[in-house]
């Protein structure tokens, strides 16, 4: 893959404006704006159907707006092929099926997206490709493994070098880490770091832990009832007003030492009633 | 990558030589043996001796329309699996072969076969067929979004309905027509129609290269169906393309052959044992060894208790259901429990 390959040409990679979405029983996105700059990463957060999956569907073309567009490099997503949309977004969504065949295998799926008409085999540059992504993200040590073997992290890596196969400009990432030990968590978030910072893939994840979050975004949305509560850096969303405001809970917010990021404690009942901690509590 | 293409040309290979021994074979033997000396020179030379005559006109036709059948079935059984991503399905889960046999009851019970000459038949059956694709399309639309499922469901409820109501003709016919209806559920490659035959095999041949345009489609849709999407398949159109492929040459083969069951069922996923789950080598390898297992069943049902023959049906379903257990008895006690394909 050549350096920089990623790389957007405009400021916004993607932008969501009016937009309106939902399921049969009832609207779950309303009136959202959002956008993502080129080379940056985005985390949406919020509370359990706040509709956080159901905006990363929206982008994937799963489901269909009511109301609004949503602009790939300027261009709307629905005047794309759907073939066109795939050779510039790829989705690790979550555990999805993978079917009975090997890591290598299911990576070289990836490279569908780019299948001339009558080819049914992949060329030497699919298979260079595919062998880089699995380099990438170190899961060519395991390659030949059916991936029904694997463990959580690793089946996890084998999905993130399926979708760099794909060679997208914008990675999205539903709960990259659930499921995961701290040791994977933070494996997978530094590998998603590695390739935003390496070769300026832009990422947009749905993260359910405000911590990573916080951590590894450059920008945080955060949703609550189909709504865009609060977008804006890690600093201004993880405050503990806004949390508490959205979670209906206690939460005390400090800083880390090491990164001076936001970092969110939660409060148990019964440490809410016998400490405040110095902070006067409702 | 090498390795695996050199395996699929292999595989490819031996499965079309073994079709070739096995027809060769189903060539020779009968109720009346005629030595594989003999077969080359009848077929070229011509004349109009006797062995020409039962080679060319009774054992070839019967032979091709076994692999054009066998393939066929196999065909839908191997696309329909992989598009439902069940292992139990078989082309006859849409309920298309309890239309097709509804029709052909409905025919002879009306007795107007001997007035309408051989494509009554076969012409009743299509019809019974095509009317069966279009209510279980239909009743599986909802919005504009054909629902797999749905496509299931309805399609196990049509066959009961239809069997009961097969049944129930049964039930009130006559004895002469009785034995024609119970024979033709249980399937015969019996084929007087020449251009029938001819028909069938090319509609089973054309459907094997078209599915070659859907084999990436198929292993992407193996991941689910919005996972196809993120892989850039448009999957609703490719759903219905595949429904609409299996259904007719299910509907066809079931038309010129009558229920020939277990065929659709088994070879799938036997292939998928020896092959894995790539449509890229399953479709061509299953087309192949489908028409081996029904020639192969088809000789059998003609020699077994000659010169009595036995509905070829009969000998599948035994056959077929044997290997089909004894598959899955291996695999729950080596492979530590479940249909491994699909995991």
């Amino acid at each position: 893959m050549p350096e920089n390959h990623f790389r957007g040409r405009g400021r916004e990679m993607l932008q969501i404006s009016d937009l309106t979405c939902g399921y049969d029983s009832g609207f779950t996105i309303r009136d959202a704006d959002l956008s993502v700059e080129t080379g940056k990463i985005l985390g949406i957060i919020g509370p359990n159907g706040s509709g956080k999956t159901t905006l990363l569907r929206v982008m994937t073309r799963a489901l269909k707006p009511i109301k609004g567009k949503i602009l790939l490099e300027g261009e709307n997503i629905w005047r794309m092929s759907v073939k066109e949309l795939s050779r510039k977004i790829s989705v690790v969504s979550q555990s999805p099926e993978t079917g009975f065949m090997t890591v290598e295998e299911y990576v070289l799926l990836g490279r569908i997206p780019y299948y001339e008409r009558f080819q049914f085999l992949e060329t030497k540059k699919d298979k260079e490709i595919a062998l880089n992504a699995m380099t990438l993200t170190d899961s060519i040590r395991f390659k030949d493994q059916y991936i029904g073997e694997l463990s959580g992290g690793e089946r996890q890596l084998a999905l993130m070098a399926r979708a760099l196969t794909q060679e997208p400009k914008l990675l999205l990432l539903d709960e990259p880490t659930a499921h995961l030990d701290i040791t994977h968590q933070v494996g997978i978030l530094d590998l998603v770091r590695r390739l935003n910072r390496n070769i300026g893939l832009t990422v947009v994840m749905v993260l359910h832990d405000l911590n990573l979050a916080s951590e590894y975004c450059h920008r945080l949305a955060l949703l609550n009832n189909g709504k865009v509560h609060k977008e804006g850096s890690p600093e201004d969303v993880i405050d503990y007003r806004i949390i508490e405001d959205v979670y209906k809970t206690v939460v005390v917010v400090e800083k880390n030492p090491l990164s001076s990021r936001p970092f969110v404690m939660v409060v148990s009942e019964e440490a809410r009633k016998t400490n405040t901690g110095g902070r006067i509590i409702k | 990558m090498k390795v695996r293409f050199a395996y699929w040309t292999v595989a490819i290979l031996t499965l079309a030589w073994f079709l070739a021994i096995t027809c060769i074979v189903s060539l020779c033997i009968g109720s009346s043996d005629i030595p594989l000396a003999k077969i080359l020179p009848a077929l070229l030379h011509g004349g109009n001796t006797i062995e020409r005559t039962i080679l060319c006109d009774v054992r070839l036709p019967r032979i091709l329309l076994g692999v054009a059948v066998g393939g066929a079935l196999s065909l839908a059984g191997v696309i329909l699996q992989g598009m439902f991503r069940n292992p139990l399905v078989e082309p006859y889960s849409m309920g298309i072969s309890g239309g097709a046999a509804l029709g052909v009851c409905m025919a002879i019970i009306s007795r107007l076969g001997n007035r309408c000459g051989i494509w009554f038949l076969p012409v009743s059956g299509s019809i019974g067929a095509i009317l069966t694709i279009l209510v279980v399309y239909f009743l599986s639309t909802r919005r504009r979004v054909f629902n797999i499922r749905n496509v299931l469901l309805v399609g196990v409820m049509i066959s009961f309905i239809c069997s009961s109501l097969i049944t129930l003709i049964m039930a009130v016919s006559r004895v002469e027509d009785l034995h024609g209806i119970i024979f033709w559920i249980m399937g015969s490659l019996e084929q007087p129609n020449v251009l029938l035959v001819r028909f069938a095999v090319i509609v089973s041949v054309l459907s094997l290269a078209l599915s070659y345009f859907f084999c990436l489609e198929l292993n992407a849709l193996a991941l689910g169906e919005e996972e196809a999407l993120h892989l850039g398949i448009s999957v609703e159109n490719t759903k219905r393309l595949l429904f609409v492929m299996a259904s007719v040459t299910t509907g066809l083969s079931v038309s010129v052959a009558g229920i020939i069951g277990f065929v659709g069922l088994v070879v799938p996923h036997f292939m998928r044992l020896f092959l894995g789950s790539d449509h890229r080598i399953l479709l061509a390898a299953s087309w192949l060894c489908g028409g081996i297992f029904l020639v192969f069943c088809d000789a059998l049902a003609r020699t077994i208790i000659s010169p009595t023959e036995l509905p070829v049906g009969v000998i599948t379903g035994i056959l077929g259901g044997i290997i089909f257990v004894y598959v899955l008895c291996r695999k729950t006690t080596s492979g530590g429990g479940g249909v491994k394909c699909f995991k």
